[in-house]
């Protein structure tokens, strides 16, 4: 489960201060507030360029540019599966379509639920037990259809 | 009674159950009343015996796997009777082939210590490096490093002497050493294994190549698909440092050295160096055109030494035993040792560490046991998605930078993938262009556009529409793609997807079904 509080600015604003004198600070602080909130709301990217006085543009430039930042608010799990070819190669596209047919989602998506969000990923250096994925940040290898199915059962039933 | 267990905490141990098999196993021998320790440690890379359980023996270690939670009460009663035998029971561990077969110079410790644990990383032979070059002048630091004919690990193979030298001879400002743990290509691990096995040597390698540019920082930029490795390296850094190994006065000489980690977000071609470098600076992660070298402008503009994380770990092996020791390793123009990483579809997926030569045969079918799946081997990508496609044909080919490229392909990283004849490699020269697609930083035109280009063609081909035609049209992508590329993303996408057309021309006349995992 991720574990996220509600978006809030004052909050948001004593995250990026923390980061003020750190050379080169707009991803850590990116993180830091998507670790927080689990997204990057647009109304943070006037924040982020004030706290780092860079521009507005800056920062949304990076945040599109990045695959892992999200401008709006994850399902409560996240599963990142591997698509790479070590994964491919253990029959890990089957899976993925298998998974995706199952949640009803193409990469990128949330349930309505709101119960799971399904990211796609290159590699996780998990690629010695391929077929791999992270659940909620947790590294799962060797996955079979059965096993994908009981997890999915946990998170969205 | 007491016992000493070793369990790995390695991310990939994780994710087949270690956790479990440690728990589940302390309960057992606690139900007993025995007393242990149980000891996390890093993977020794035998992932197919994982989760693996060591024992501590007088003759040394024996191991037990792959193990369920369900082994732990047969596997506790084994222990106590001093090994007896169960069928999990793998004898001693540093006896099994596939481990002693290997040559680690780089995974020595790797596995066998608690990777936070300072004095078993000195008493298995840390800091000596070290030691040793802050006895010697920089210069000939950089000497020991060029003579013993390092070359980067990371993809290229540019020799690490010369790079170092540029550096210290780019004037007594500001430097940087950045070391790139980006780790982006599909396949290979080895960069994360070490992170979470031995970061200490890291920590060390970068030092010396402080010491040796006259640099007093350095960054690590990894990715963020790696949670285990950043929390790994964040406790090591702390641990140097409160131990005087790393901060004003390194070892309690006048050199000052710290190290940072930083975090990317998702992006493969910030493994790239210049992408990197502007990662760190905060920016978009885009390619800068070189020159100027990162050697003489870098990070912030300053002279920076970028390699990756088996290079520089490779360094203080080096530097405790010598240039020689070191280059005697080796095949033709390649020298010491590249921790090879056999993935995919291969019966004993791991991490082997062995001198430069090895055929590319002998690692698939020797030393990995052919597939997983006991089918043919059908085709083998090396070196990443940039890396091409390998036939058994071809499987004579020595593992070495020049010998991988005069048959059209490259060793990068280290990574070896193995498919077995269910593959369809019409579908990998696809997914290498979607891939290609995917990841581009935008700032060539054939890279951007051409790659999307590409998908559309090889779907029309797919489809079996105007194969000859479409497959014509695909390859002059490709030299577009290969000539006018900034970045090896672009360029080197061709590989895959021209190998994969040379050598498995059939599978673009007849498309193919997918397979089902097993
Ligand atoms: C698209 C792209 C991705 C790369 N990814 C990595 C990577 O993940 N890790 C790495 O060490 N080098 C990577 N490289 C190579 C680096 O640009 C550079 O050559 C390397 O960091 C130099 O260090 P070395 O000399 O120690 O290998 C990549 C290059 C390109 C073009
Ligand atoms: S080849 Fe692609 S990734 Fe490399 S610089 Fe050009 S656009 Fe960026
Ligand atoms: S290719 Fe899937 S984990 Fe590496």
């Amino acid at each position: 489960m991720t574990n996220q509080t509600a978006w809030n600015a004052a909050l948001a604003e004593e995250i990026i201060a923390g980061y003020k004198d750190i050379q080169g600070a707009t991803l850590p602080v990116l993180h830091a507030l998507q670790d927080a909130f689990g997204y990057i709301p647009d109304e943070a990217i006037a924040l982020v360029a004030r706290g780092l006085n860079i521009s507005r543009a800056d920062v949304y430039g990076i945040l599109t540019f990045y695959h892992d930042f999200r401008r709006s608010p994850p399902g409560r799990h996240v599963l990142q599966l591997c698509r790479a070819e070590s994964c491919q190669a253990m029959g890990g596209d089957a899976l993925a379509d298998h998974v995706r047919e199952r949640l009803g989602l193409d990469w990128g998506e949330t349930r309505a639920d709101g119960s799971v969000t399904l990211l796609p990923v290159f590699c996780l250096g998990l690629c010695a037990c391929s077929p791999s994925a992270l659940l909620d940040g947790r590294p799962l290898g060797r996955l079979s259809q059965e096993r994908m199915d009981a997890l999915l059962d946990e998170v969205a039933p | 009674m007491s016992v000493r267990l070793f369990v790995s905490r390695d991310a990939a141990s994780l994710a087949v159950g270690a956790d479990e098999v440690a728990q589940s196993l302390a309960a057992a021998l606690r139900r007993r009343g025995i007393g242990f320790d149980l000891i996390r440690t890093g993977s020794r890379g035998l992932f197919w015996l994982e989760p693996l359980v060591e024992v501590e023996t007088p003759a040394g270690r024996l191991g037990y796997g792959p193990l369920q939670p369900s082994d732990a009460e047969a596997v506790a009663v084994s222990i106590l009777a001093g090994g007896a035998p169960h069928p999990s029971l793998l004898g001693l561990v540093d006896e099994i082939p596939y481990l002693k077969q290997q040559t680690r110079l780089v995974f020595d410790r790797s596995g066998k210590i608690d990777p936070l644990d300072l004095a078993a990383y000195r008493r298995e032979g840390g800091y000596r490096g070290l030691a040793k070059a802050l006895a010697l002048d920089p210069a000939a630091v950089i000497e020991t490093v060029t003579q013993s004919g390092l070359r980067g690990r990371g993809g290229a193979g540019f020799p690490a002497g010369i790079k170092w030298r540029t550096a210290a001879a780019a004037g007594g400002g500001q430097k940087y050493i950045v070391c790139n743990a980006d780790e982006g290509d599909s396949g290979t691990f080895a960069d994360r294994m070490l992170m979470e096995g031995d970061p200490f040597v890291l920590v060390e390698g970068m030092t010396i190549a402080g010491y040796a540019v006259g640099a007093n920082k350095g960054y690590i930029y990894t990715r963020s698909e790696y949670p285990h490795a950043v929390a790994t390296m964040n406790q090591a850094i702390a641990r140097a440092r409160a131990e005087g190994l790393l901060g004003p006065k390194v070892f309690d000489s006048t050199f000052a050295f710290d190290i940072e980690m930083r975090v990317g977000a998702g992006a493969y071609v910030c493994g790239e160096e210049t992408a990197l470098l502007d990662s760190i600076e905060g920016k978009r992660g885009q390619v800068r055109a070189k020159p100027p070298l990162p050697a003489v402008s870098g990070l912030f503009g300053k002279p920076t030494v970028i390699n990756n994380v088996i290079t520089l770990a490779s360094v203080p092996w080096i530097l405790a035993n010598g240039a020689e020791a070191y280059r005697d390793f080796g095949y033709g123009r390649s020298r010491g040792t590249m921790p090879i990483q056999l993935a995919g579809n291969i019966r004993y997926p791991g991490l082997f560490e062995a001198a430069f030569g090895l055929t590319l045969g002998d690692l698939v079918e020797k030393i990995g046991g052919g597939t997983a799946s006991g089918r043919p081997v059908r085709a083998v990508q090396v070196g990443g998605p940039l890396g091409a496609y390998f036939p058994p044909a071809l499987f004579d080919t020595p593992f070495d930078y020049e010998a991988f490229a005069a048959k059209d392909g490259l060793i990068g990283h280290g990574g070896v993938v193995v498919f077995d004849d269910r593959v369809d490699m019409a579908r990998q020269a696809r997914f290498a262009m979607e891939f290609c697609a995917f990841e581009s930083c935008g700032k060539c035109t054939p890279c951007r556009i051409g790659s999307t280009r590409g998908v559309e063609v090889m779907d029309r081909i797919l489809q079996g529409e105007n194969v000859e035609a479409n497959l014509a049209l695909i390859e002059e992508l490709c030299e577009t793609l290969r000539y006018g590329s900034l970045c090896a993303l672009g360029g080197f996408t061709p590989y895959p997807v021209m190998s994969a057309i040379r050598h498995f021309r059939d599978d673009f006349m007849t498309p193919k079904r997918r397979f089902v995992a097993a």
